[in-house]
């Protein structure tokens, strides 16, 4: 039932996809070919409607994917001619797509889903592929560090047992507001994955994180912990200055507070949710619809990119920290890239930690849209109120399917196992929902087909009923 | 308004000292000069020392203050220690602009290796009897630092020549009719001192409904820095035409109106050239303004110029990045000082032109 609703969404968006990879299969050549030979054989029939493509990514790592596909060549393998630009914000980033400056970009998940519900600038996105899993974490300025050190739980080496809750925080948190002072914590956009897991995570460990009422943006009602938006690159520079007192962002910015010795990364996203999906690319609908073939073409070449990333246990890491490296790119000392690239995570300088999976672009299934993830950014949404009012079910899988598009992944996935770039086993069989998850930070389970039973189950967080106002929640 | 009046004699002081200091041959004509006076000294070899030595003169001042102010940048440059390392000195930031250059010349390598691949691969397609798949792409690199100075020259002088164009005829007005000016006053004046950053978003929005095309002509991101540009320094211009043309002699406007002249021929043949040293004045501040505005503009328009290279350097935070910012700013000062030089020149004919 859901997955027919799914597809009859763009059906004729989807038929033409398919006939024009049907057409490509005819001529493409062997995946090992260079990349300037690929380009004549994938633009035999001239089926690319818009070969030039301008992409806006924001500096981050997990930006790798479009990056790779770029400088390894599989942009040019499709017949498509790309620039990569980087964008000053998520605003910037998200009004140049809108506006169609950008032809895609490099999205935050809840992106795409609030453009399309108009929480924010209201325009018609999709979402056809993930680009990653994990990515972030959450950092906290030396000074806090040091207050809540003591505290922590210690393994037997000396260093404290992860995952850390924010439940120590909450003296450090008692202390300041016995101060006068407000506590500050800093994340990169209202509709950020890193918004929701940094209340994730306060509000796991009992500290309230704030609601956002109708029309309010600051999101700070009621709210223990005072949350603000700076766009990534400008976190280690506004902990260093002391707005705020701690962080949740990607990498590097992270790694960059260890190396500047300003901050101590606390925990990392994978810790507070298992796998959890992280950016998206994202693109305007009727994009998709103009243009088929070169959004399939493009869907193609960044699965290529995402499946070289994970390749032979990252063995290709190393190169592609050198890539972003590169001041166009991300532009961060390649060190700092690495220490969270290569499959270790630094928390305290000394106390670098295992963390395989803190990036994973191809791996676990990482590229395909799932429904049920674009839901729990929905829930986030509505248990911080952002959505105002209550929403029913159907809702949340309408929606869900009118911005995640594994229609159009599945088009350019199964053309490339097809053709045997990618495994058989790399593309799953699903209806769009992952099924009961656990591996949350607090215990609670998710399952996507059930979302305001979900939002029942947070001791913190919007009900049934409840909604906002400047003076705080009402409702039953 | 007196900055209008201050600035000819400032810019003509420091006309001269440049001049003096930049130009040996320039220096030597006073000392020519004061070599009667010297004629009591019998051998000619002392005059030309005295020549050199007024020559040097000119220049020994200015060498002192640069070198002083590198000596100085030098030394005090590693106290500061920022999170991204120390601050770079003169030796870091002159790297830097190597570096800069080294990564010109690789992009020009890669974009010369683009279009053979492309040149070769159209050949291919055509040999094997394939002309569809021939490909016209432009190469796709990321903007180098030299792009990026071309495209800010664009910029501004874009926002200029709007901003002349648009300051001119309303500077005359008003400098005409005192009840033009008693009712544009008030705003320009508010107008006058507001930030480019305050502009930003109003025109971002604006520019954002008004180009609906999915390909424009002109990228909006440099259509939104130009507009910005032509905000900011539309004002001086405005400002100094209006001064210029009130400021006519009355003999010349009763001369005007004993010979019955048209309005036409009174503005042409009166007004404009009396006016003509204000207006370059007022336009060679626009363009200092325009090109301050420009970069602010930039950053925050995200239009791919020298301001976007220096807040993507800024969000790149490597150790190498402040080092490649100074160096964009020491670029940027020698352009505004180029630019600047210039307008100045155009001013000195203006000046010299004025035949009424």
């Amino acid at each position: 039932m859901k997955k027919s609703g799914g597809f009859t969404f763009n059906r004729r968006g989807v038929v033409v996809a398919l006939l024009a990879s049907a057409a490509l299969a005819g001529c493409g050549g062997s995946p090992e070919a260079t990349g300037g030979e690929t380009v004549v054989a994938a633009s035999l029939d001239g089926e690319i409607e818009k070969p030039n493509l301008k992409f806006g990514f924001i500096k981050l790592t997990d930006m790798a994917p479009l990056a790779i596909a770029k400088e390894k060549g599989y942009f040019a393998e499709e017949g498509l001619n790309v620039t990569l630009e980087p964008q000053a914000n998520w605003k910037v980033l998200l009004d140049g797509v809108i506006g169609g400056q950008l032809d895609g970009a490099h999205m935050l998940a809840g992106q795409p889903l609030a453009a399309t519900i108009g929480y924010g600038t209201k325009a018609d996105l999709i979402a056809p592929l993930s680009l990653d899993l994990n990515g972030n974490a959450i950092t906290l300025s030396n000074k806090v560090w040091d207050m809540i050190k003591a505290d922590l739980p210690k393994g037997e080496d000396g260093k404290p047992i992860h995952p850390i809750s924010a439940e120590h925080l909450k003296p450090v948190v008692e202390s300041f507001e016995a101060q006068g002072k407000p506590f500050n914590m800093g994340m990169v956009f209202p509709v950020s994955t890193h918004n929701y897991e940094l209340r994730y995570w306060l509000a796991a460990g009992g500290l309230k994180p704030g609601y956002y009422s109708d029309g309010d943006v600051q999101g700070v009602i009621d709210a223990d912990v005072k949350l603000s938006v700076t766009p990534p690159p400008q976190m280690p520079a506004t902990l260093e200055a002391g707005t705020i007192e701690g962080y949740c962002v990607g990498e590097p910015w992270n790694q960059a507070a260890v190396f500047k010795k300003i901050g101590v990364p606390v925990i990392t996203d994978d810790q507070i949710w298992n796998d959890n999906p992280e950016k998206v690319f994202g693109l305007r609908e009727d994009f998709a619809t103009k243009y088929p073939a070169t959004t399939a073409a493009m869907l193609r070449a960044i699965i290529k990119a995402q499946q070289w990333l994970d390749a032979d246990g990252g063995a290709n890491r190393q190169e592609a920290v050198e890539i972003l490296s590169r001041p166009n790119y991300v532009g961060a000392d390649a060190e700092v890239i690495a220490a969270s690239m290569t499959g270790v995570f630094t928390y305290e300088p000394g106390d670098t930690r295992e963390a395989e999976g803190f990036n994973i672009f191809f791996d676990k299934y990482a590229g395909y849209p799932y429904y049920s993830d674009a839901i729990w950014y929905l829930t986030q949404m509505r248990r911080w109120g952002q959505i105002a009012e209550d929403k029913d079910d159907q809702w949340y899988f309408d929606t869900a399917k009118a911005v995640y598009r594994p229609d159009l992944y599945l088009a350019a996935a199964n053309k490339l196992v097809e053709d045997g770039v990618i495994p058989e086993g790399s593309v799953p069989e699903t209806d769009g929902y992952r099924g009961e998850q656990a591996g949350f930070i607090d215990g609670i389970t998710y399952d996507g087909s059930k979302p305001n039973d979900y939002l029942s189950k947070f001791p913190i967080g919007l009900k049934s009923g409840q909604s906002v106002t400047a003076a705080g929640v009402s409702g039953s | 308004m007196a900055t209008a009046f201050v600035e000819p004699n400032q810019s003509a002081e420091t006309a001269s000292t440049a001049s003096e200091a930049a130009s040996g041959p320039t220096a030597e004509a006073p000392a020519k000069t004061a070599a009667p006076e010297a004629e009591d000294k019998p051998n000619a070899p002392g005059t030309q020392t005295l020549t050199i030595r007024a020559g040097l003169a000119g220049l020994v001042w200015p060498i002192i203050g640069i070198v002083a102010f590198i000596g100085l940048w030098a030394a005090l440059a590693p106290q500061v220690d920022t999170s991204l390392g120390t601050l770079p000195g003169p030796a870091e930031v002159t790297e830097a602009g190597f570096g800069l250059y080294d990564e010109y010349s690789a992009a020009k390598e890669a974009e010369a290796a683009f279009y053979a691949q492309q040149e070769a691969n159209n050949e291919a397609a055509i040999a094997a009897g394939n002309p569809g798949a021939v490909r016209d792409f432009t190469y796709a690199g990321p903007p180098t630092f030299l792009d990026q100075i071309i495209t800010s020259l664009e910029t501004v002088a874009l926002g200029f020549f709007l901003a002349t164009v648009f300051a001119v005829p309303i500077g005359l007005m008003a400098g005409l009719s005192t009840r033009f000016n008693a009712a544009i006053n008030p705003l320009v004046q508010i107008m006058k001192p507001v930030s480019p950053l305050a502009w930003l978003p109003i025109v971002t929005m604006v520019i954002s409904a008004m180009i609906t095309s999915a390909d424009p002509l002109l990228p909006k991101a440099f259509v939104i820095s130009a507009l910005v540009v032509m905000l900011c320094s539309l004002w001086p211009t405005l400002i100094n035409t209006a001064v210029g043309t009130s400021s006519i002699d009355k003999d010349l406007l009763n001369v005007g109106k004993v010979l019955r002249l048209g309005w036409f021929d009174k503005l042409t043949k009166l007004v404009l050239p009396a006016s003509l040293p204000y207006i370059f004045t007022g336009m060679r501040l626009s363009l200092g303004v325009g090109w301050m505005v420009l970069i602010a503009a930039e950053m925050l328009a995200q239009n791919p110029g020298l301001g976007k290279f220096v807040w993507d350097e800024f969000q790149n935070g490597s150790t190498q990045s402040l080092s490649r910012i100074m160096f964009a700013v020491i670029v940027i000062g020698l352009i505004g000082f180029l630019l600047d030089r210039g307008m100045m020149a155009l001013q000195g004919l203006a000046s010299k032109n004025r035949t009424v």
